[in-house]
């Protein structure tokens, strides 16, 4: 039933979305075949969904250990650019040496961005119980106007013909290909490799434990011995440290050098994609596929029907509010198995 | 700097906080009922969109707010389907909402693109409304003197009207609410609607009011920081209403210092941009710092209601 | 009775069923105008079911209620007050950060103005001579004020019935004489009263006629004042009462655990400051806190568990100071807690036993290597508590949540009892526990100390606390009065340092007719 309700939102989104757009003058049948059946019919589009779903993935399973532990940020796409320029900051100091040690240090350096940016909600919410919803936020427009600033600025190319953007990355600053003839990049192993590692993280340790034993009672998690605070810390260290790494993953890999349209939302729809995956690692490279697929699919219904591109995101949103609403049916199991009890204490 | 100017920029910055203003009215009323709806800014910028769509096409700006309200408030509803007959997670509903919001703005919103429409200034007689002096009280647009009048509407009604009393109670212990007789779920939906049309009408500031033109996510994270400053102003809504207007001088603090020269020029417009959100979490950071300990939110802001039976 | 007047209220076969369990099985009593009738039974015999259906806050599957000799049906509890019912519920449904005024208006159907309302309330706190200020925030009154809030908001009805739950389970002894005879006062002036409770000599100097329930049916309807507590009592549980079986001669050994003027701020605006709170307890001894709910007891546990740091010196385990260790640390150390509240304190309702077990034996217990939980050593270790302490439950991988209060109870005591504490610390031990569960928890407790263990008992149960402990001492406003040995010391007395302390005048007079009306 739990991780059988996913799946039925993603339908439902599909037969709802083709009604939906077709009542308001779209080709909703159309719209619906070109974004979820499309990308997976066509094995060239295999590897778009690849490369869309490892940052989704990598970020979502950090936000996802988050959520766990009651703890919501909402501002991975600040820690996902911010990842992104420490990166590329280094890339710049480190233009003129070359060595394999290189692109490892760009990808701590991206790490080390994201926790630092993440590092903010995280000391004012232990602190002094400022709420991290609206700090993380409020850290990502700032992150945008930084990545501005830069790019038109200080780290502009000075060859670029004027175009706001770094110079190009060298082939050391760059991830390698792991399959070969696609675009298919070291950071699709990385993702698959983060959301198995937080899979035997959560389940086994005494670490996941605690963060499940946080966000379900946080006064017993301190009858038990855990500090609540810090698991504020260590959680929005290794989400803030993921949507970093997922940023430096795509500044030398798609990308190759940092552009001022580096912000593509991944940080928000990720946000979907926990969700989605039911905050669980696992759940988590699903519901990234299938999150890629809305996104790959949507940019075929763009050019095939000429659906706009913001379409994709009410898709989105609907998938959520179905698996959101639907949470009920699972909840209602429960309480009823509990209602016996309840029923006699009450 | 001439009194001019200075008139200028007070008008400005009254125009800018008001949608921040209007939105947090909204919210404040929604969190007072104990629920916590993150979708301010999905809600507005569906009011901006059909505020414009109706304006753009009608002419008539009363008919863009109004549906703007509507529309927001159908929005909202979703949100309290889910989260109060449904007992959804109020965070994750609220996100959604935000995400479905800013979907259905860019998708409507696309086709006006660039296209201009009118500004909804001020009804007074021109001579007023022009006047060097009376201009600041007459100049503003009727959407201005709304949200001063529904600051005290609101404040009237939490503090003074029976209404009022059961919303703050079920904010407080829905449970005892429940107990006593009233219903949780009917005042919860109640406020949440308000909270809708609010934020619908604090859209519609936006192309009415601000930037007279369509552009995509037009809002830019103003839903946010009307979030913040519910918290800012400790749930009370006069203190809402001058923590608004401080962030309105902080939100046209580049128009000042452009006029004044000086510092402006040597910091970089990104600065200026970001100015607000740095603000926002300065702020928060200063509230928390003169709180002594306790926060004075509502008790059940944000908790699910699940009655034992 | 007389044919000419029919009962107040008249329960015919009323029955409520709840998934998995019948709560009500054809109950029929009724309540004569002006009588004070106790509804007496363990916790989950369905007095509080019964008790709602009267309200309407639920329905009853079959059965009638008249009222008046009428039959009616009650859909809610606006209905309820229309009638003349009013009710006292046991956990006060009153609103924190308002005031005394407001919450009243709360409660209120019609729309009276405030200065109407007020003058109102005065008159009913002149009429039965309670002390309340309507102006005043909730959250700074005592749990006896707080109690006559509910009273005053039904009184201002006029209801010609009143239900009153459990009322007495957060007064201190003269608080409760004080209440008595403020019923006493409504039942002369004809208001029917409906007293729910489990304390038998309550019933027997207050109650004209006891209806008693178990598992759901009524098993008597007796006149208290013909009955001994005793006889009263196995009838409700339906067996034997079990007493705890204690050595008298125990000696106690050298002090494990030594607090030393521990002084702790409040946590937040509702919560009570500790201050320069001293004792200290021997190997073998068994010490009790009695006290109001809210004069600090929660906060006391809080410190001594480490939940909240205090100053190193402040807590002495075993003659090391450990104010600044943390839970887990103090468990190394021996000393291991129950919290009062059982659902997300003491267990996490969401999890397994076994997860449970995880949360506070994994250090002492070796359920972790490598930083990775060791599933099996908690499994079985869950299991033997389940066994030795005779748990109710589908196995080590049920759900904190589908244990009744009484069973969660006794895997929690377990879980902490068979971890061996040098200390033992443990709040309201057998609060909404049932007498058979309640016999072995205090049992396992009397054992442990048996066994060499100092043992901390925090409970608003005074007789628990007269039967278990050695010694004890009284909390009021976060302060701790002196040792007192049990034995050596009246009710009465420690009734005065329950609400001594910051007794106001109005207390002292009450306490003076307290005496009155026992010796009546």
């Amino acid at each position: 039933m739990l991780y059988l309700m996913p799946v039925a939102a993603v339908i439902a989104t599909g037969i709802l979305g083709a009604l939906v757009f077709s009542l308001i003058g779209y080709d909703g049948v159309g719209a619906v075949r070109e974004i979820f059946l499309t990308p997976i019919l066509n094995p060239l589009k295999w590897q778009d969904l690849a490369i869309k779903a490892a940052p989704l993935i990598i970020i979502a399973v950090g936000l996802s250990i988050g959520y766990r532990a009651n703890v919501w940020n909402i501002g991975a796409e600040g820690q996902y650019i911010l990842g992104g320029l420490a990166g590329t900051g280094v890339a710049l100091l480190t233009r003129d040496f070359s060595g394999p040690w290189i692109l490892p240090l760009m990808v701590v350096a991206g790490i080390a961005g994201g926790m630092a940016w993440a590092a903010v909600p995280a000391l004012l919410k232990t602190r002094l119980r400022v709420n991290e919803i609206l700090t993380s936020l409020m850290l990502t427009y700032v992150a945008i106007q930084l990545l501005n600033y830069l790019v038109i600025g200080p780290w502009k190319d000075p060859m670029g013909m004027g175009f706001p953007q770094t110079v190009r990355f060298t082939a050391e600053q760059t991830l390698p290909r792991i399959v070969p003839g696609t675009i298919i990049h070291a950071g699709v192993l990385v993702a698959l490799l983060v959301a198995l590692g937080a899979w035997f993280v959560m389940a086994r340790s005494v670490f996941g434990f605690q963060v499940r034993v946080v966000g379900a009672a946080p006064n017993a998690a301190r009858y038990g011995g855990f500090s609540v605070n810090g698991t504020v810390w260590l959680t929005l260290l290794v989400s803030g440290g993921l949507a970093g790494l997922a940023g430096v993953l795509e500044v030398t890999g798609p990308y190759g050098r940092m552009v001022p349209s580096f912000p593509s939302y991944y940080g928000f729809t990720a946000i979907i994609v926990a969700f989605l995956g039911r905050l669980h690692p696992v759940g988590v490279i699903f519901a990234g596929l299938a999150i890629a697929l809305t996104v790959v699919g949507g940019d075929i219904a763009q050019t095939t029907i000429g659906l706009p591109n913001a379409a994709v995101g009410i898709f989105q949103a609907m998938m959520l509010f179905l698996l959101l609403g639907s949470d009920i049916l699972v909840r209602y199991r429960f309480r009823r198995a509990g209602t016996a009890m309840v029923g006699e204490a009450a | 700097m001439s009194a001019d100017i200075l008139i200028a920029i007070v008008i400005t910055l009254i125009g800018a906080s008001t949608p921040i203003l209007l939105a947090a009215l909204g919210e404040l009323v929604v969190e007072k009922s104990g629920v916590l709806n993150l979708g301010v800014e999905g809600m507005m910028l569906i009011g901006a969109v059909t505020a414009f769509a109706i304006t753009y096409n009608t002419g008539n700006p009363w008919l863009g707010i109004f549906c703007a309200a509507l529309a927001s408030t159908a929005a909202s509803m979703l949100f309290a389907f889910l989260t109060l007959s449904l007992s959804a997670n109020q965070v994750a509903t609220g996100l959604a909402l935000t995400i479905f919001g800013t979907g259905f703005s860019s998708l409507f919103g696309q086709a006006y693109t660039g296209r201009p429409i009118e500004i909804f200034r001020s009804v007074f007689p021109p001579e007023l409304v022009s006047h060097p002096l009376l201009r600041l009280v007459f100049g503003h647009s009727p959407l201005v003197y709304f949200s001063l009048f529904m600051v005290f509407a609101v404040w009237w009604f939490l503090r003074r009207s029976r209404a009022g009393l059961i919303l703050r109670a079920v904010g407080e212990n829905d449970l005892s609410a429940h107990s006593i007789g009233y219903s949780v779920i009917g005042v919860r939906y109640a406020a949440v609607a308000f909270g809708g049309a609010m934020a619908g009408i604090a859209g519609s500031c936006f192309p009415l009011l601000l930037t007279p033109q369509w552009a995509e996510r037009l809002t830019a994270g103003r839903g946010w920081i009307a979030l913040a400053l519910v918290v800012f102003a400790a749930w009370r809504p006069f203190r809402l209403l001058a923590g608004a207007y401080l962030f309105g001088l902080v939100m046209t603090l580049e128009l000042y210092a452009k006029a004044s020269g000086g510092a402006a020029a040597i910091l970089p417009s990104e600065f200026w941009a970001a100015l607000p959100y740095l603000a926002t979490i300065l702020v928060l950071v200063l509230i928390s710092l003169r709180r002594s300990g306790y926060s004075a939110a509502p008790a059940c802001l944000g908790k699910p209601f699940l009655p034992t039976n | 009775m007389e044919a000419s007047v029919p009962p107040r209220l008249e329960l015919a076969g009323i029955s409520k069923r709840f998934p998995g369990v019948l709560a009500n099985d054809q109950v029929s009593f009724a309540v004569r105008p002006g009588e004070i009738h106790a509804l007496l039974g363990e916790n989950g015999a369905g007095k509080s079911t019964l008790v709602k259906m009267i309200y309407g806050v639920m329905q009853p599957d079959a059965g009638q209620i008249r009222w008046d000799g009428e039959t009616v049906s009650i859909a809610n509890p606006r209905q309820a007050r229309r009638l003349g019912i009013g009710m006292v519920f046991q956990h006060f449904s009153l609103f924190e950060a308002m005031t005394v005024l407001e919450n009243i208006a709360l409660g209120m159907d019609a729309k009276i103005p405030a200065r109407e309302l007020e003058s109102r309330i005065r008159a009913v706190l002149a009429h039965y001579e309670l002390a309340l200020d309507p102006h005043r925030v909730v959250s700074t009154l005592s749990v006896g004020e707080r109690q006559r809030i509910e009273i005053v908001r039904s009184l201002l009805l006029n209801p010609r019935l009143l239900i009153m739950d459990e009322p007495t389970s957060v007064l201190t002894p003269q608080e409760v004489e004080q209440l008595f005879v403020v019923l006493r006062q409504l039942a002369a002036e004809g208001c029917s009263i409906l007293y729910i409770s489990h304390k038998l000599h309550e019933i027997k100097a207050l109650c004209g006629t006891a209806t008693i329930l178990r598992a759901g049916r009524v098993v008597d309807i007796c006149d208290p004042a013909e009955e001994s507590s005793r006889s009263m009592a196995e009838k409700m549980i339906g067996g034997n009462l079990k007493d705890v079986i204690k050595d008298k001669g125990r000696s106690f050994g050298e002090p494990r655990l030594v607090v030393d003027a521990l002084s702790v701020p409040a946590i937040d605006r509702f919560g009570t400051s500790l201050s320069d709170i001293s004792f200290s307890v021997g190997t073998g001894e068994i010490f009790g806190v009695a006290g109001v709910a809210g004069n600090g007891q929660s906060e006391l546990l809080l410190a001594l568990d480490g939940e909240v740091p205090v100053a190193p010196s402040a807590i002495v385990i075993g003659g090391e100071a450990a104010g600044n260790l943390a839970p887990g640390q103090r468990r190394k150390r021996g000393l291991c807690a129950v919290p009062e509240e059982r659902h997300g304190h003491a267990a996490v309702s969401d999890f397994s036993l076994s997860d449970n077990t995880v949360l506070t034996a994994r250090d002492r217990l070796g359920m972790v290597s490598m930083g990775l939980i060791r599933s099996g050593s908690a499994r079985s270790f869950t299991d033997r508590v389940i066994s030795e302490f005779s748990v109710k439950a589908q196995g080590a991988g049920a759900l904190a949540s589908s244990l009744s209060g009484g069973n969660l109870q006794k895997y929690i005591t377990g879980r902490e009892i068979l971890q061996n504490p040098d200390i033992l610390v443990i709040d309201q031990p057998t609060w909404g526990v049932d007498a058979g569960a309640a016999a072995a928890i205090r049992q396992a407790i009397v054992d442990l100390a048996a066994g060499g263990s100092a043992v901390v008992v925090i409970s608003q149960d005074l007789d628990e606390l007269l039967e278990l402990c050695d010694t004890l001492a009284v909390i009021n406003g976060g302060r701790l009065s002196d040792k007192l040995t049990v034995g050596e010391v009246s009710v009465e007395e420690i009734g005065l340092l329950m609400g001594g302390i910051h007794g106001t005048a109005q207390e002292t007079t009450i306490g003076a007719g307290a005496k009155r009306a026992v010796s009546a």
